[in-house]
C-alpha cells in the first residue's frame, strides 16, 4: 500500500478513535457523574430520588443515633440553613463525630432520608470542601465506609 | 543557622540553574566551546547544592527545631524518628524541595554520565532541565519557602496527621517523586533534541534508561500507595479514583506509552513524533498533577492546604513550560515527521495502536479528574467516581491487553501473521477455558470482572509465547524483562477481577464469645483489651479464624486514639488486621462499641474475604521487576562488565 494511502487511513482511524473516545467520555460523564448537594439544596427539592449524589454538611449536635443491629447509624446533616436525615450502615469512620463536617456518597430515598454508601476521609486536618467554606474553621472532616 | 544555610544553598543552586540556562542558550546559538564547558559542572553543582539543602531540612526535622515554621506546623517532639524525618517531605514546601532536589540531581547525573550524545543536543537538554528548575526555584523561594522562621518558637509542634504515621507511607512520596520528576529528563531530552533538530536513535538511546527508571519508580510508588490505602484506610478498597491517585496514574500511562515508543525510535528510527510528544506529555502531566494537588482546586482525600496564590503561580509556570514545548514541537514539526515506514501488521503498527489506546485512557482519566473543576467554575458541583472510570477505562484497558498479546509476536516493519497464527490459539484456548469455567461454576459474576479474568488468562499464556522455540540461556535480558512485565499485567488483572467478582463481606455487631462466618472461615470474636503505643492508646480486638482444614489464625484489629496536640481534638484511626493466604486475604476491621438491645457490650466488626487480592500488588511488583530487567539489559555498565568477563576468560585460555 502506498505510504500516502497508509497515512490517510491512519489519520482516519485516529480521527474515528478520538471521536469515539470523546463520545464515550461525554456519555459516561453524563450518566455517572454525581452531583454534590448541600442540605439546603436537598430541602429545596433539587435532589432526585434514587440518583447517585454526594451530600456535604455538618453532623447536627445530638442527632447521632445507633439502630438496634449495632452497625447502622442515623444522624442529621445540616448546613445551618436546612437539615437532611442520613442513614448509614457500616463502621463509623475515624474522625467522625457530632458537630464535625462530613461528605457522604449515596442516594435519596423516597421517604426523604439520604442513604449513604460511603462517607469520605481526609489526610489533612485542615480539609474543608470549598462548598462549606463559610463554616467554622476548627471543624474537621471524618470518613467512613 | 541551619535553616539560613539551607536557604542560602537554595539561592546558590538557583543561580547555577540560571547560569546553565544562559550559557546553554548562548552556546547553542553561537557554538563557543567555553560556554559549553560551564554547563555540565553547573548542572552537577546545582544538583549537589539542592540535595544538601534538602538534607539540612531533614536535619531540622530530626532535631525538632520548632523555630522553623514548617517543623512547628508539621512535626512534634514525641513522634518516632522515622516519622519526624518523613515529615520533612510530608507537606507542601518540603515536598516541593524534594521535587527540586530530584530535578537537580537528575540533571547532574545526565551531565556526569551521558557521553554518547552529540554535544550541542546534550547542552540544550541540560539547559532545558535548568529552565525547568528555575521556574520551580522561583516558586519555592518566593511563595513556598521551607526555611521560614517563626518570630517566637512554640514549645512543641502541631504534628502530622496520625493516618500518615506509617513506615510504608514514609517512603511512598519520595518513590513517586523520583518517578514524576525523572520524567523531566525525558522532557528535557525531547526539548533539547527539538532545538538542535537531532530527533533520532541517538537521543532516544540517551533518554531510554531515564524513561524506564522513572517509570519503574512510578510503578512501585503507585503499587505501594495502593497497598497502603488498602490496609491503612480500613475500607478494603485498593483504588478509589481519587484525584491524587489519578494524578499519579496519568504520568504512569504516558510513561508506559513512552517506554515502548522510545525503544522503537532507538532501534528502528520510527515513531519519532510519538516519542517526542509523549516525552513532553509525560512531564506535563506530572506538572498538572502537582498543580491539581497543591492549588486547592480539587477537594480530595490527599489535597494540601488550599492556597489560590500558589495555584496561580503554578498555573502560569505550567503554561510557559507546556506551551513552550508544544510551540517548539510545532515549529520543528518538519524535522520530526519523517521516519522509517512500516506496515500496519508489524510490531511498529501494534505499538502505534498501543500508544493510541494508552493516550486515550490517559485523556479520559484526565477528563474525569478535571471535569469537576470545570463544572464547578460553571456553578455546578459534581463528583466523578468509580462508575465513570470503570465504564471508560475498563473496556479500553481490556482491549489494550489484547493488543499486548499480539505485539511481541510480530516482526518489525512487516509481518505475515504466521507466528501469531501459530502461537495464539493456545492462549485463546486458555481464555476460553477460564470463561466457560466461570460461566458454568462461578455463580453470578459481573461482565467486566468476567472479561477481566478471561483476558488475564489469555495474556498470561500469550506473554510467555515470545519465549517458545528460543534458546532460553541465550535470550537477551530485555526480552525476559518484557515477558515478566507483561505477565505481571496478567497477574494484576486477574487479582483485580477475582477480588471484584468473588469478594465476601460480613458486617455485624458482635459480643465477645460469638462466632461470625465469612467464606470458609469461622471467626471467633474473643474480646478486646486496651493497649498503649508510643504516642497513642488503642482498643485491640482478638479474633481467631479457623478453616475447615483445621488451621487457626489469630488477628488483632485495633482502633487507635491519638491525643489532641496543642489543644486540638483527639484523632482516631483504624488498624485493620490482615491474614494472607494463598487464595486471598481475610480483612478484619474493629469498629466502635455499641450497647446492644439486651444491654450486652458489643463491638462492630467488618470482615471481608478477598480472593486473590494480593495478586494485584504482586503483578505491580512483577511489572517493575520486568522493566528493571529491561533497563539493566541495556545498561552500559552491564555491557562493560560482560566484555571484561569475556576478556578475562580469553586470557585464561590464551
Amino acid at each position: 500500500m502506498k505510504a500516502k494511502h497508509q497515512r490517510l487511513i491512519l489519520a482516519l482511524v485516529a480521527l474515528a478513535g478520538v471521536t469515539g473516545a470523546g463520545v464515550l467520555g461525554a456519555s459516561a460523564l453524563r450518566d455517572e457523574a454525581a452531583y454534590f448537594r448541600t442540605p439546603e439544596e436537598v430541602a429545596g427539592g433539587h435532589a432526585k430520588v434514587g440518583e447517585p449524589m454526594r451530600l456535604g454538611g455538618m453532623v447536627a449536635a445530638g442527632s447521632l443515633k445507633r439502630l438496634g443491629d449495632g452497625v447502622t447509624i442515623r444522624f442529621v446533616a445540616t448546613d445551618g440553613k436546612a437539615s437532611v436525615p442520613v442513614q448509614f450502615t457500616g463502621i463509623v469512620p475515624d474522625l467522625f463525630a457530632e458537630k464535625a463536617g462530613m461528605v457522604a456518597d449515596g442516594r435519596m430515598r423516597a421517604d426523604g432520608v439520604f442513604v449513604a454508601d460511603r462517607i469520605l476521609a481526609k489526610h489533612d486536618e485542615r480539609y474543608m470542601p470549598p462548598q462549606m467554606g463559610d463554616m467554622p474553621k476548627d471543624m474537621k472532616v471524618a470518613a467512613g465506609k | 543557622m541551619i535553616a539560613e544555610l539551607g536557604l542560602a544553598l537554595l539561592w546558590m543552586a538557583a543561580a547555577l540553574a540560571c547560569l546553565s540556562l544562559v550559557a546553554g542558550i548562548l552556546f547553542v546559538r553561537s557554538g563557543r566551546g567555553e560556554l559549553a564547558a560551564l554547563v555540565r559542572p553547573a548542572s552537577v553543582a546545582q544538583g549537589v547544592l539542592t540535595a544538601a539543602s534538602f538534607a539540612l531540612l531533614i536535619a531540622l526535622f530530626a532535631r525538632s527545631d520548632m523555630s522553623v515554621e514548617l517543623v512547628a506546623r508539621n512535626s512534634h517532639s514525641l513522634k518516632p524518628m522515622l516519622f519526624k524525618i518523613a515529615g520533612a517531605w510530608g507537606n507542601h514546601e518540603g515536598s516541593m524541595l524534594l521535587w527540586l532536589t530530584i530535578l537537580g540531581l537528575s540533571g547532574g547525573l545526565v551531565a556526569l554520565f551521558e557521553k554518547r550524545l552529540r554535544e550541542d543536543t546534550l547542552i540544550a537538554t541540560l539547559a532545558a532541565q535548568a529552565a525547568l528548575s528555575l521556574g520551580f526555584f522561583a516558586f519555592l523561594l518566593f511563595s513556598s519557602n521551607p526555611f521560614n522562621r517563626l518570630p517566637i518558637a512554640p514549645p512543641d509542634g502541631q504534628g502530622l496527621n496520625p493516618l500518615l504515621q506509617d513506615p510504608g507511607l514514609a517512603f511512598h512520596p519520595p518513590t513517586l517523586y523520583v518517578g514524576y520528576v525523572g520524567l523531566s529528563v525525558a522532557f528535557s531530552f525531547a526539548v533539547g533534541a527539538l532545538v538542535t533538530r537531532e530527533i533520532g536513535p541517538a537521543f532516544a538511546r540517551a533518554m531510554r534508561p531515564w524513561v524506564l527508571g522513572s517509570w519503574i519508580f512510578l510503578t512501585l510508588g503507585i503499587t505501594a500507595g495502593s497497598y497502603w490505602a488498602y490496609y491503612e484506610l480500613g475500607w478494603g478498597g485498593w483504588w478509589f479514583w481519587d484525584p491524587v491517585e489519578n494524578v499519579s496514574l496519568i504520568p504512569w500511562l504516558a510513561g508506559a506509552a513512552l517506554l515502548h515508543s522510545v525503544a522503537v525510535t532507538a532501534t528502528r528510527n520510527a515513531l519519532r513524533a510519538w516519542t517526542v510528544m509523549l516525552a513532553v506529555i509525560g512531564f506535563s502531566m506530572s506538572m498538572v498533577g502537582t498543580f491539581i494537588v497543591r492549588s486547592g482546586l480539587l477537594t480530595s482525600v490527599h489535597s494540601f492546604a488550599v492556597d489560590p496564590e500558589r495555584g496561580t503561580f503554578l498555573l502560569v509556570l505550567m503554561a510557559i513550560y507546556i506551551g513552550g514545548a508544544l510551540m517548539l514541537f510545532a515549529l520543528r514539526a518538519g524535522t520530526v515527521a519523517e521516519g522509517k515506514t512500516f506496515a500496519l501488521l508489524s510490531r511498529e503498527g501494534a505499538l502505534v495502536i498501543n500508544n493510541l489506546l494508552l493516550t486515550t485512557i490517559l485523556a479520559l482519566v484526565l477528563l474525569g479528574t478535571l471535569y469537576p473543576i470545570v463544572a464547578e467554575a460553571m456553578g455546578e458541583k459534581i463528583s466523578v467516581g468509580p462508575p465513570y472510570y470503570n465504564k471508560v477505562a475498563g473496556p479500553l484497558a481490556l482491549i489494550l491487553c489484547l493488543v499486548m498479546i499480539a505485539g511481541p509476536l510480530l516482526r518489525w516493519r512487516r509481518d505475515d501473521g504466521r507466528t501469531l497464527w501459530s502461537r495464539l490459539p493456545l492462549a485463546l484456548f486458555a481464555g476460553a477455558a477460564v470463561l466457560f469455567g466461570l460461566i458454568l461454576f462461578g455463580g453470578s459474576v459481573g461482565v467486566l470482572p468476567l472479561l477481566g479474568m478471561t483476558v488475564a488468562a489469555i495474556v498470561a499464556v500469550a506473554s510467555l509465547a515470545p519465549l517458545w522455540k528460543r534458546n532460553l540461556r541465550r535470550t537477551p535480558l530485555p526480552v525476559w524483562g518484557m515477558v515478566v512485565a507483561h505477565f505481571g499485567v496478567a497477574v494484576a488483572l486477574a487479582g483485580m477481577a477475582a477480588e471484584s467478582a468473588f469478594i465476601k463481606e460480613r458486617l455485624v455487631a458482635a459480643a465477645p464469645g460469638e462466632t461470625v462466618r465469612v467464606a470458609d472461615f469461622s471467626v471467633a470474636f474473643e474480646g478486646v483489651e486496651p493497649i498503649a503505643g508510643p504516642n497513642y492508646t488503642a482498643v485491640r480486638g482478638t479474633l481467631v479464624a479457623s478453616t475447615p482444614a483445621g488451621d487457626r489464625f489469630v488477628l488483632h484489629p485495633a482502633a487507635r486514639t491519638f491525643p489532641g496536640l496543642m489543644g486540638g481534638a483527639p484523632t482516631e484511626t483504624n488498624e485493620a488486621a490482615l491474614l494472607t493466604r494463598p487464595g486471598g486475604q481475610l480483612y478484619a476491621v474493629l469498629g466502635q462499641p455499641v450497647t446492644g438491645a439486651d444491654g450486652a457490650q458489643r463491638y462492630q466488626l467488618r470482615l471481608w474475604w478477598k480472593p486473590l487480592v494480593w495478586w494485584i500488588w504482586l503483578g505491580g511488583a512483577l511489572i517493575a521487576i520486568g522493566a528493571a530487567m529491561a533497563m539493566l539489559g541495556r545498561a552500559q555498565l552491564l555491557a562493560i562488565w560482560r566484555a571484561r568477563r569475556a576478556r578475562k576468560r580469553e586470557e585464561r585460555f590464551a
